[in-house]
C-alpha cells in the first residue's frame, strides 16, 4: 500500500502479487494490476519465490519490491531476481545472507569496530560453559538464524545452560532450518535504538537519524519515535557513526536499519542486528527528514545511486508512530481477525495514517495483525504525543478488536511522557495497570 | 424470478449512493457481486462481477469475466488453475494440444500444463466428460484459481 502510493507519485506502474485472501483488499484496488498468486496460506503464495519471480516476468515487470514482511529478507528471492534479470529493490542476496546469519553479522560488526554484546559462537556444551563463565549469567542463548526477538532463550543459572542449549538448538533447527546457536550476555536494562541508513551499494552510506523503539511487548514493537528522547548528543553521534561504519563495510545497497541496545547508565551501546529491509516504523524518519524512503530505495535500485548527501539530511521536530493491531489486549493480545465494519481514520496537522483497511476490509487470520500505523509529527515531543493522542481518540474501528485503547494508556503514562525508558517499560506498565475488558471498549 | 438489466442498474445505483463498498446478492441460483473499486481519492468505479451460476439472461457479459456465456448448468465443471503460472495447452511447442473443445476426458486426463520458472505442473480434468470451453490462451499467465476450461460432466 505504502509502496504503491510512492509508485503512483513517481508514475510507476504497479502489479500487486496477492494471495486469494488479499485480492479484494484496498491495495489490490489501488494497484494498476493485481495478480492472484496462490491461496491464503503464505507457504503456498507469498513465500513461493519462484511464483513471485514468474509473476514479475510474465507481467513484464522491471522490478520487485518485497515490502517489509514475508519476502523482504529472503536471500533466495534476491538471488533468483539476480539470475533472472529482475531488479530486486533491496540489498544483494549476499548482503541479506550476511546480516541474516547473526553470527556473521556479529563478526562483521567487530571488524567494523562496532561494539557487540559480550558472547560468541559455541560448538559444544563445554565451550558454552567456558564462555558463560566469562560473560556471566544471566545470558541469552540465541539462534543464528533468528532475529527480531525470535529464537532466544534466557539462562539465569549456569547449571541450566546445557539443557537450554539443547532445547534452543532443536527449536532453532525446526524454526529456521539452522540449529546453530550463540551466547550473549543478557543486558538487563537497555533501550532499543536503531539507525536508518541508505547505501548506494558501492560503499557510500548515509544515515537518516535514529529511532527509539523501546516500547515493546515480547520483542514486538508497539510505539516508535524519532529522535530518541533524552540521549546525550555524543552517544547519538556515536550510534549514527557505528551504523554507517557497519553498512559501509558491507557496501550495503538500499534502505536498511542497524539496531542497537543502548545502556543509558553506562552511556555505551551494543550492536544487535541489521534489518536488510525497509521497516514498519520508517514513516517517523520520513516525517522529520522529509525524505520518501521508498522513493530512495527505488532510485538506488534503478541505478540512480544515492541522490542525497549526508549534509542534505536535516531533521525537524519529533515524530511518533503507534501501531494499530487487530488484537485484544484484554485477552493477552490475542489476534482478532474478522471483517471491519466501520473504519474512521484520523487526519489533521502533522498526522499521517498508513493503512490497508477501510470499511468492509477483511483481516485474514493468516498474516500479521497490523491494521495501520498512525504517525504524528510536531515541533517537539510533547506536541507530537498530544497530536497522536488526539488522533487515536478520533480513530474508530468496528468489527475487530484493536489495541487502540491500550495505546492510549501507553501514551498517557507518565513514564512514557518522560521518555528515555528501557525495553522493560511495557511490562512495568502492564503490572501497574493490568488491562481489563472495560478499558478496551474503544470503537 | 430473475434479474433484468434494469434491476442490476438500479442495484448499482443504490450501492453507489450507499455507504457500502460491496454487495453480494444471492437469489434463485443467481449470485451478483458488486464492488466499489474506488481509490482513496474517492473515485467511484463500480465493477461488475457476475459469478458462473448466473443464468443466461439479458445481462451483458461483465468485463472482468472472460467472455464466455455464464454457466448456469450444474453439470458444467470448471477446471481452475491450482497455482499461478504460464498456461500451456500442449506438452511442448508444436505438439498437438492435450485437449480441444469436444474432447472426451476422464478424471485423470491431463488437460494442460502450468509452468512456474521452468517447472511443469500438470493439470487434470478432475471429472469425466466433454470439454466445452478453453478460456485461457496458450502461453498466457493463469492466476491462482482462474478458470482454465469447462467440462460437461458425462451422464
Amino acid at each position: 500500500m505504502r509502496i504503491i502510493r510512492t509508485c503512483r507519485k513517481l508514475n510507476i506502474e504497479t502489479v500487486l502479487a496477492a494471495s486469494s485472501a488479499d485480492v479484494d483488499s484496498v491495495p489490490a484496488r489501488l494497484a494498476d494490476r493485481t495478480v492472484c498468486i496462490g491461496p491464503a496460506r503464505p507457504g503456498e503464495s507469498y513465500l513461493k519465490v519462484e511464483t513471485i519471480v514468474h509473476t514479475a516476468l510474465a507481467t513484464k515487470s522491471d522490478a520487485i519490491h518485497p515490502g517489509y514482511g514475508f519476502l523482504s529478507e529472503r536471500a533466495a528471492l534476491a538471488s533468483l531476481c539476480e539470475s533472472e534479470g529482475v531488479v530486486f529493490i533491496g540489498p544483494t542476496a549476499a548482503q541479506i545472507e550476511a546480516v541474516g546469519d547473526k553470527l556473521r553479522a556479529r563478526s562483521e560488526a567487530v571488524a567494523a569496530n562496532v561494539p557487540v554484546v559480550p558472547g560468541g559462537a559455541v560448538a559444544s556444551v563445554e565451550e558454552a560453559i567456558a564462555l558463560a563463565r566469562v560473560t556471566g549469567v544471566p545470558l541469552l542463548v540465541k539462534a543464528v538464524g533468528g532475529g527480531g526477538g525470535r529464537g532466544m532463550k534466557r539462562v539465569d543459572r549456569l547449571e541450566d545452560l546445557p539443557e537450554t542449549l539443547e532445547l534452543a538448538a532443536a527449536e532453532a533447527g525446526a524454526a529456521f532450518g539452522d540449529a546453530r546457536v550463540y551466547l550473549e550476555r543478557y543486558i538487563a536494562s537497555g533501550r532499543h535504538v536503531e539507525v536508518q541508513v541508505l547505501g548506494d551499494g558501492n560503499g557510500r552510506v548515509i544515515h537518516l537519524g535514529e529511532r527509539d523503539c523501546s516500547v515493546q511487548r515480547r520483542y514486538q514493537k508497539l510505539v516508535e519515535e524519532t529522535p530518541a528522547p533524552d540521549l546525550p548528543q555524543g552517544l547519538r553521534d556515536a550510534l549514527h557513526a557505528a551504523a554507517v561504519r557497519f553498512s559501509e563495510r558491507l557496501s550495503y545497497r538500499g534502505a536498511g536499519t542497524v539496531e542497537f541496545l543502548v545502556d543509558r547508565e553506562r552511556e555505551t551501546f551494543y550492536f544487535l542486528e541489521m534489518n536488510a529491509r525497509i521497516q514498519v516504523e520508517h514513516p517517523v524518519t520520513e516525517a522529520v527528514t522529509g525524505v520518501d524512503l521508498i522513493a530512495e530505495q527505488i532510485a538506488v535500485a534503478s541505478g540512480a545511486g544515492l541522490r542525497l548527501a549526508q549534509a542534505d539530511i536535516r531533521r525537524q521536530g519529533c515524530a511518533i508512530e503507534c501501531r494499530v493491531n487487530a488484537e485484544d489486549p484484554a485477552n493477552d493480545f490475542r489476534p482478532s481477525p474478522g471483517q471491519v465494519r466501520e473504519a474512521v481514520w484520523p487526519s489533521g496537522d502533522g498526522i499521517r495514517v498508513d493503512t490497508h483497511i477501510a470499511a468492509g476490509s477483511r483481516v485474514p487470520p493468516f498474516y500479521d495483525s497490523l491494521l495501520a500505523k498512525i504517525i504524528a509529527h510536531g515541533p517537539d515531543r510533547a506536541t507530537a504525543v498530544t497530536r497522536l493522542r488526539h488522533a487515536i481518540a478520533a480513530t474508530r474501528i468496528v468489527g475487530v478488536h484493536t489495541n487502540l485503547s491500550f495505546q492510549e494508556v501507553v501514551l498517557a503514562d507518565p513514564e512514557f511522557q518522560q521518555g528515555g525508558f528501557d525495553t522493560g517499560f511495557l511490562a512495568r506498565l502492564l503490572e501497574r495497570r493490568p488491562v481489563t475488558s472495560e478499558r478496551v471498549s474503544h470503537g | 424470478m430473475s434479474l433484468t438489466a434494469a434491476d442490476v442498474a438500479e442495484i448499482m445505483r443504490l450501492v453507489e449512493q450507499s455507504g457500502f463498498d460491496s454487495l453480494t446478492l444471492e437469489m434463485d441460483g443467481i449470485k451478483l457481486s458488486l464492488r466499489r473499486g474506488g481509490t482513496e481519492e474517492g473515485a467511484v468505479d463500480l465493477k461488475r462481477e457476475v459469478s458462473a451460476e448466473t443464468p443466461p439472461g439479458p445481462m451483458q457479459a461483465p468485463p472482468v469475466v472472460t467472455a464466455a456465456p455464464p454457466a448456469a448448468d450444474p453439470n458444467l465443471h470448471e477446471v481452475t488453475a491450482p497455482l499461478l503460472g504460464t498456461f500451456y495447452r500442449s506438452p511442448k511447442p508444436g505438439a498437438p494440444p492435450f485437449v480441444e473443445v469436444g474432447s472426451q476426458v476422464e478424471e485423470e486426463t491431463i488437460v494442460a500444463i502450468i509452468e512456474v520458472m521452468k517447472l511443469m505442473n500438470t493439470v487434470r480434468a478432475g471429472v469425466s466428460g466433454t470439454v466445452t470451453e478453453i478460456l485461457v490462451a496458450d502461453g498466457a499467465l493463469a492466476e491462482y484459481g482462474e478458470t482454465l476450461l469447462r467440462v460437461r460432466k458425462a451422464g
